[in-house]
């Protein structure tokens, strides 16, 4: 089989367009849901803030500046099918990745938001230690790369808490309600948010599959275990249920999805992951082939039936 | 959204334009703004450095923003997107704010406490407006035609210096205080937690509590036993469950 390795430069393009359009474009399923709410939603104050937030997208799709001052922390998804080599292997593509981020905080501007915790140092350009993260997983088969760019912004309406068994649904429920709640007031959680949650794996597994639940899966999309899928339903009821909208002010409208991933832990316990994507919901993805083309969607396709996979297969 | 009341607003603003502020009104502004943050605030108010220019003489509304600035080839610099920044956190420096500045109006974040409305901003007749959403950086972007002046960059940096801005109908902002001092969000945070309680009805207490959920850090932190069947694994000691 002949392995055409896709260009380090086409990887550093792709990437660097991606930039622009996470912290410009809102994804489509997530402005639809948006003016699917507005239409529904009853309390004025919480209809008027939806408007805004639309109008919003608007002005910065048409001047083509950031929908949001708080750029957020820049991120990468990186997919690659079995077969797909890159030129200069995935140092390269590391190489170009970080690159794209210093390009995209120059040009579009981004806000150079990543510091050291500690001295509070920033270079200026979005790059530091572990920064920004990427993160990788695989398909069989294809010779592609998916890559998926994520501006996550938001430091509330994150939060973890290891429940036991014992616990159950009530207790899943409880710890949703507690964090929608807090966060939700006065709208710290920049809501109305798709909310993803991880439960299960262990402490890191369960942040990572929770954060990716929220940020890489569309508006609508169900989780295929169906009963995986009636707890996103009734969470996500639960949430709209609270009588809080955006801003903390009454309303129908703090959730616009929820999304839930599981993954299998340690038979004493039920470790719980909450994660709100922001009403600037930054994500923007893309395929590059090994012939050259690139491909860019709107959704993510980063859970597949693989990535979920449960045997040795 | 009819039914919102819009206003629009020259500034400087005239006491009895505030003045005739409703509590939900959604204002644009036209005119001259500033930021100050505690930035200038530490500078002015604790360190007693002299403000860099007379600002009671060129505007009486504060932004409570850090803006996505970058210098433009004409020597100025270009606004991207404007997002407020939360402003309860600046509270403490309100009072001898308005004394010094002579500000009539504090744009900022998520409000402030309605004690302090009550007790600084009421004397001073001045009002609370909140940005609406919190996210909408782009729309008041637009809103700002031009950066007029700005100063103590090099010392404060972008996101902490006073940065003067000429706008035009920035906005919406929502009005946050009413002339009593009674605030719109505490209005609406009420409202929500009347309710709240009844969400958590029927749910059974968790298996291990945290602080924060019990209001006495005196409290066991281990809750009630586990009434489900799941009883394979001792995940939680408590007392019943050692028999
Ligand atoms: S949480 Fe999102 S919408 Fe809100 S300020 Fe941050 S990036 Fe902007």
């Amino acid at each position: 089989m002949s392995r055409k390795p896709i260009p380090q430069q086409l990887v550093l393009e792709t990437a660097t367009e991606l930039m622009s359009r996470a912290a410009i474009d809102i994804p489509p399923d997530y402005k639809k849901a948006l003016q699917a709410a507005a239409s529904k939603e009853t309390e004025d104050l919480s209809c008027f803030v939806i408007k805004t937030m639309l109008d919003n997208y608007d002005v910065a799709e048409e001047d083509r500046r950031p929908m949001c001052a708080d750029t957020g922390l820049p991120r990468f998804y990186v997919k690659a099918g079995n077969e797909a080599v890159v030129e200069g292997g995935f140092i390269a593509l590391e190489h170009a990745i970080r690159e794209s981020v210093a390009i995209g905080t120059q040009q579009i501007p981004l806000r150079p938001n990543r510091v050291h915790p500690l001295t509070r140092k920033d270079n200026n350009n979005n790059l530091g230690i572990h920064a920004p993260e990427i993160e990788y997983t695989f398909e069989p088969g294809g010779d592609w790369i998916d890559l998926v760019t994520v501006h996550k912004g938001g430091l509330f309406g994150t939060d973890y808490r290891m429940l036991f068994p014992g616990d159950g649904i009530d207790g899943i429920k409880r710890f949703f309600l507690d964090t929608m709640a807090s966060f939700g007031r006065r709208g710290l959680a920049c809501q109305p948010a798709i909310i993803g949650i991880g439960l299960g794996g262990n402490k890191d597994t369960c942040m990572r599959i929770g954060k990716e639940a929220a940020c890489l899966r569309v508006v609508g999309d169900v989780n295929p275990d169906p009963d995986v899928a009636k707890l996103e339903q009734e969470l996500k009821d639960l949430g709209n249920n609270i009588g809080m909208g955006p801003m903390g002010f009454e309303g129908k409208t703090l959730v616009v999805d929820c999304h839930v991933e599981v993954a299998y832990t340690h038979t004493g316990g039920m470790p719980m992951s909450i994660h709100s994507f922001c009403h600037s919901s930054r994500r923007a993805a893309a395929r590059i082939h090994s012939d050259g083309r690139v491909e860019f969607r709107d959704d993510p396709q980063w859970f597949t039936d693989f990535y979920r996979r449960e045997g040795i297969e | 959204m009819s039914k919102m009341n819009v206003v629009k607003l020259k500034v400087p603003v005239s006491q009895e334009d505030v003045d005739k502020l409703e509590q939900g009104d959604i204002v644009y502004l036209t005119g001259t703004i500033y930021t100050a943050r505690e930035g200038v605030y530490k500078k002015v108010l604790e360190s007693g450095e002299k403000l860099p220019v007379d600002i009671r003489s060129i505007s009486n509304v504060n932004f409570h923003c850090s803006p996505a600035a970058s210098p433009n080839e004409q020597g100025g610099y270009d606004v991207g997107a404007v997002t407020a920044t939360a402003s309860f956190r600046f509270g403490k420096w309100m009072k001898q704010w308005f004394e010094v500045s002579g500000a009539k109006i504090i744009i900022g974040k998520g409000g402030m406490p309605e004690q302090a409305y009550r007790d600084v901003f009421v004397p001073n007749g001045a009002r609370y407006l909140s940005t609406v959403g919190y996210g909408a950086g782009a729309l008041l972007g637009r809103g700002i035609k031009q950066v007029k002046d700005v100063h103590w960059l090099a010392e404060n940096g972008i996101a902490q210096a006073m940065w003067i801005f000429e706008v035009d109908e920035i906005g919406p902002f929502i009005v946050d205080n009413d002339r009593e001092g009674n605030s719109l969000f505490v209005k609406h945070e009420n409202a929500v937690n009347a309710k709240l309680e009844k969400l958590y009805e029927g749910l059974k207490p968790p298996a291990l509590k945290r602080y924060g959920e019990t209001t006495s850090r005196a409290d066991e932190v281990i809750g009630e036993p586990d009434t489900q069947p799941i009883r394979i694994v001792n995940a939680m000691p408590t007392e019943r469950s050692k028999d």
